[in-house]
């Protein structure tokens, strides 16, 4: 089953074009890096996938959906994590948890166990009865992440999950997310940290609205180093390292 | 069916357990219209003569006379303070979780309004207690009576805070909006006079506040708290209603970000 196909996606912000012709596919449990400077085009796609925005022009199809024929099955396979925090400080990881998984349909002793799974496999589940705000940035990461696991998608989407942590989080999050993928969820991974890709990893390299390249990261980056080939290919001079 | 239910049910349950932890917002839900009913009304008792005028069957104080215009002023408060949580949820991000859900965005809208309804109503009703026991109260069937209209004009003006939300973009130009909806909406309206008082001021402005829909969502709550009926005050509650919702879900479809020129972030 292929987990994710973008066909020929297109998207302009009034006379500001933001995503052309943008085409890829993900298969199965594969783990896929979407690398692109700021201003990429990355969390506009990130926002047609999650269908805050609408497709202009192109087509995509998620776990066998059509996402604008049928955008509320193909939202149910999809787990997502946003750039943004999306929690509620106030309370605690439980009812956080409780909260998203009702938007998902479900509830009680069906809803409590799945937190609980989502939870354990990210090592969070000793925290569930904490207030979101007591927890470190790495923690909260790592909540977000398990509760787009709660429904148990084919596809999870992180834009960017690692801004503002420290080098060690950073690590401890990125290894999580892959050995999620190995154990056959697919990943879209948006980041524009190179350091983040593992040389088996798959990448899509977005500037300026056009994928630049589609490769495995060892291929992509040849006898050159993979930030080297990342420069050449954008010619950024924001990227971060 | 169940899905639905299920994250209605979470949606008034957030809403309802974010409002009991804001103590702040409750206490000035309640301060607001009781200053207005033991300062103002006090004030302007001597000033302003009401006479007989439906569904008031003999002469009234003052105060009886403003109390269904402030219970339908904290409903415009808490949709305004819901359209300011909402304008606030999307700058923070936890506006993208919601609607992101597998369900249709007007059912999550519907959601999100509902629950606003219900924590507005439940203001109201601590609040004419507040006034039985300063003295000022309504017919005892009123109480029961208001309900369906608490509801109704809670819809309405629960939706115009949504629609508003969809239109304002950052969460520092909410200020102007609440002083250009909030103040004329409930001083243009037959909240603190009877219109025929406005009508010998100026002519305008009564026709003003004869198509302000507030002035019908007061009348709507002041006809059924004396078991009367006003099925012209209905019949606009629930257009208005329908069509603030209508243009909100429109306004909230996620077509609406490209064309508006929105980054990604502000969605």
């Amino acid at each position: 089953m292929t987990a994710l196909e973008v066909e020929n996606v297109g998207f302009r912000y009034g006379a500001r074009t933001a995503l052309s012709a943008v085409s890829f596919r993900l298969e199965e449990g594969q783990f896929c890096a979407l690398l692109g400077p700021n201003g990429a085009g990355k969390s506009t796609l990130f926002s047609i996938l999650a269908r805050l925005n609408d497709i202009q022009a192109g087509r995509v199809t998620i776990a066998d959906c059509d996402l604008a024929a049928q955008p509320l099955k193909a939202l149910a396979q999809v787990g997502i994590v946003f750039q943004q925090p999306t929690l509620d400080l106030d309370m605690t990881v439980q009812r956080n948890m409780m909260y998203f998984a009702a938007l998902h349909g479900l509830h009680g002793a069906r809803a409590r166990r799945k937190i609980e799974q989502a939870l354990s496999l990210l090592g969070m589940a000793e925290r569930s009865t904490e207030k979101v705000r007591t927890l470190n940035g790495g923690h909260r990461r790592r909540m977000e992440i398990a509760r787009a696991l709660i429904h148990e998608p084919k596809l999870l989407l992180l834009d960017e999950p690692t801004v503002g942590l420290d080098a060690e989080t950073r690590r401890a999050i990125t290894d999580h997310v892959h050995n999620l993928a190995a154990s056959g969820l697919s990943v879209l991974w948006a980041t524009h940290l190179v350091d983040e890709v593992d040389d088996g990893d798959r990448v899509i390299v977005l500037h300026e609205g056009h994928v630049r390249a589609d490769a495995t990261a060892a291929d992509l980056a040849g006898n050159r180093s993979l930030v080297d080939a990342y420069l050449e290919l954008t010619g950024a001079a924001e990227t971060s390292l | 069916m169940t899905r639905y239910l299920v994250a209605f049910q979470a949606i008034v349950a957030r809403e309802l357990l974010r409002f009991t932890s804001q103590r702040g917002r409750f206490l000035s839900a309640l301060v607001r219209p009781l200053v207005w009913l033991l300062i103002f009304a006090a004030g302007f008792r001597a000033a302003l003569g009401i006479s007989i005028i439906p569904p008031y069957l003999t002469y009234i104080t003052y105060e009886v006379y403003i109390l269904p215009g402030l219970c339908a002023m904290i409903l415009l408060f808490n949709g305004m303070q819901s359209s300011l949580s909402l304008v606030y949820d999307r700058e923070m991000g936890s506006m993208r979780l919601l609607l992101t859900a597998p369900l249709p965005r007007w059912w999550l809208l519907l959601s999100k309004l509902c629950a606003g309804v219900f924590v507005g109503v439940l203001q109201v009703y601590a609040f004419l207690l507040l006034a039985a026991l300063f003295g000022v109260d309504l017919p005892p069937a009123g109480y029961l009576l208001i309900l369906p209209a608490l509801i109704i004009a809670g819809f309405m003006l629960g939706a115009l805070g949504l629609l508003i939300s969809s239109l304002v973009q950052q969460l520092e130009n909410f200020a102007t909006v609440m002083n250009f909806v909030i103040f004329p909406v409930f001083f243009l309206s037959s909240a603190l006079y009877p219109l025929w008082r406005m009508r010998e001021s100026s002519e305008f402005l009564y026709y003003v506040c004869a198509v302000n829909p507030f002035t019908y969502a007061v009348e709507l709550i002041r006809f059924s708290a004396y078991s009367a009926f006003s099925s012209m005050s209905l019949l606009i509650v629930v257009i208005t209603g329908i069509l603030f919702f209508g243009f909100s879900v429109i306004a909230y479809t996620p077509a609406r970000a490209g064309q508006r020129g929105r980054g990604p972030s502000q969605t």
